[in-house]
């Protein structure tokens, strides 16, 4: 035996795949001691990250998207900041699959990471959430801004082509839903996702590649609302 | 992080709001919670509208210790509780509050706090919160696990009704709307105002969500003189005329409220 044995517990721990895990994903793996504190907590940390990873594009997974939605919805109640939440889908990715591949289908979506990542602050948090569902969390962002920003995101996508064959390259568009936190009221994450997927469902009803976000004044009254309020209904003269 | 606030479980917490002001909000929570209190339950009204509401006037208080004492920590959260006339219990803001016209975290957390405190000590919390649709309504309002919007049948205030349950379905995920029609003038203008409202959100609230808005008629108070009267005496009209129109319609309001 020319190793030095590890201490039982941590032979007990079977560190085995974890390690595998990493390596193969590409994490570095942890400097120092095998079988030191330090070490295994470089071990923890590495396996952390890989679990709030995306394995494709290397963005934020759902379940760190989760996360970081619930802490939002947080300090947007505490702070009153406005917090902006955009989802993103992009538009007939199916089409992309079928005449090129799934191997294309995954350079798309890896080239959309991108763009959004690109086009968006380091301290916003973009995440995929579903196979060509994107989601992101803008915090403190003012209403005024955020149709500037969902539409950069989209010119940007708009204007990146993806290689996805020797010499052939595809254009692809995202739609975009949004909506802001209310400030000061707690919401809750499926709230507020629900509020952002309504107009990203607007927005593909609409035609597609197109940014729609929820009026941050959604206490106006239209007319056809009014006239549907009234239609019928006697008001009685007052004194 | 703390755990989102789930309003569900507070079900024996009525926000009491409406959108447009002058509707006889404050009247209706102060004879609401009369009108409980007669029927044998422990009540509190809270002014949740931090001084703006006009409770104090409504039951002739005028207390020394009031909500802004409690945040302040100049008195207990028992003393600034009072005996209201009606036999119900009272949680006035004082006027130290109206400096809050936003909602800071601070007095966020502890009016959090305080109705967290007072919800186990009684069957129903009744919170007489402002008009319109501020962040501080929407935050007062998302403290309960039920809603009662006051409206008259009038074109302003049902308008103004139908935006706060709009912002409320959309923004806080309510499902359930409890709509109590005051100042009607002829039998069943309640109910027509309700089916108006419902068919109106049927149309345009209902659609994209995941399951649709109810509102539910929680009772319709008839245009009555003796309200003015008692209002003028500064008195309870469940209390001073019981016999009376409108104080019969809030007595069965109170009861459906406790059902």
């Amino acid at each position: 035996m020319n190793t030095p044995t590890p201490p039982p517990a941590l032979t007990a721990l079977q560190l085995e795949r974890a390690l595998q895990l990493l390596g193969h994903s590409g994490q570095p793996l942890p400097p120092g001691t095998p079988g030191s504190p330090g070490w295994l907590q470089g071990v923890i940390d590495a396996l952390v990250e890989l679990s709030s990873r995306d394995a494709l594009t290397g963005l934020a997974n759902r379940r760190a998207f989760d996360l970081a939605l619930a802490r939002e919805i947080d300090r947007v109640a505490r702070s009153g900041e406005p917090a902006l939440l955009l989802t993103l889908d992009i538009d007939h990715f199916k089409r992309v699959n079928d005449s090129w591949g799934h191997l294309a289908g995954d350079e798309v979506i890896k080239a959309v990471a991108t763009a959004l990542i690109d086009s968006v602050r380091p301290m916003d948090l973009v995440a995929r959430v579903g196979g060509e569902e994107f989601a992101i969390i803008l915090p403190n962002c003012a209403s005024a801004f955020g149709e500037t920003v969902a539409e950069r995101i989209r010119r940007r996508v708009e204007r990146t082509p993806v290689a996805v064959a020797p010499g052939q390259q595809v254009s692809v568009s995202v739609s975009i839903g949004g909506a802001f936190a209310p400030q000061w009221v707690r919401s809750t994450p499926a709230i507020w996702v629900g509020r952002a997927d309504l107009q990203l469902y607007r927005a593909k009803g609409q035609g597609r590649n197109l940014v729609q976000l929820e009026p941050t004044a959604v206490s106006v009254v239209s007319s056809e609302e009014k006239r549907l309020l009234f239609e019928s209904f006697q008001f009685q003269d007052t004194e | 992080m703390t755990a989102p606030l789930s309003a569900h479980d507070h079900l024996n917490i009525t926000a009491v709001t409406s959108g447009k002001g002058g509707v006889g909000k404050t009247f209706v929570s102060a004879n609401l919670a009369a009108g409980l209190a007669r029927i044998g339950k422990k009540v509190l009204v809270l002014d949740a509208d931090l001084g703006l509401a006009n409770l104090d006037v409504v039951l002739n208080l005028y207390p020394k210790v009031t909500l802004h004492d409690v945040f302040t920590g100049k008195c207990s959260l028992r003393e600034a509780i009072l005996s209201a006339p009606g036999g119900f219990s009272v949680l006035l803001a004082g006027s130290g509050m109206v400096e809050y016209s936003r909602m800071t975290p601070e007095v966020r957390d502890q009016l959090q706090r305080v109705i967290a405190e007072v919800a186990p000590q009684f069957d129903h919390v009744l919170l007489d919160t402002g008009a319109g649709i501020s962040d501080v309504v929407l935050y007062t309002v998302s403290l309960a696990g039920r809603v009662l919007v006051v409206a008259t049948p009038e074109p302003t205030s049902l308008t103004d009704a139908y935006a706060t349950i709009k912002v409320l379905a959309t923004t806080q995920g309510r499902r359930r709307i409890a709509l109590l029609v005051n100042q009607t003038r002829k039998r069943g203008e309640g109910r027509t105002v309700r089916l108006q409202l419902q068919q109106v959100v049927d149309r345009f609230v209902n659609p994209p969500l995941d399951s649709p808005v109810q509102l539910d008629l929680l009772g319709e108070i008839p245009a009555d003189p003796a309200v003015r009267d008692a209002v003028q005496q500064r008195q309870l009209l469940v209390e001073s005329m019981p016999g009376a129109p409108a104080a019969i319609a809030i007595m069965a309001a109170a009861a459906r409220l406790d059902a």
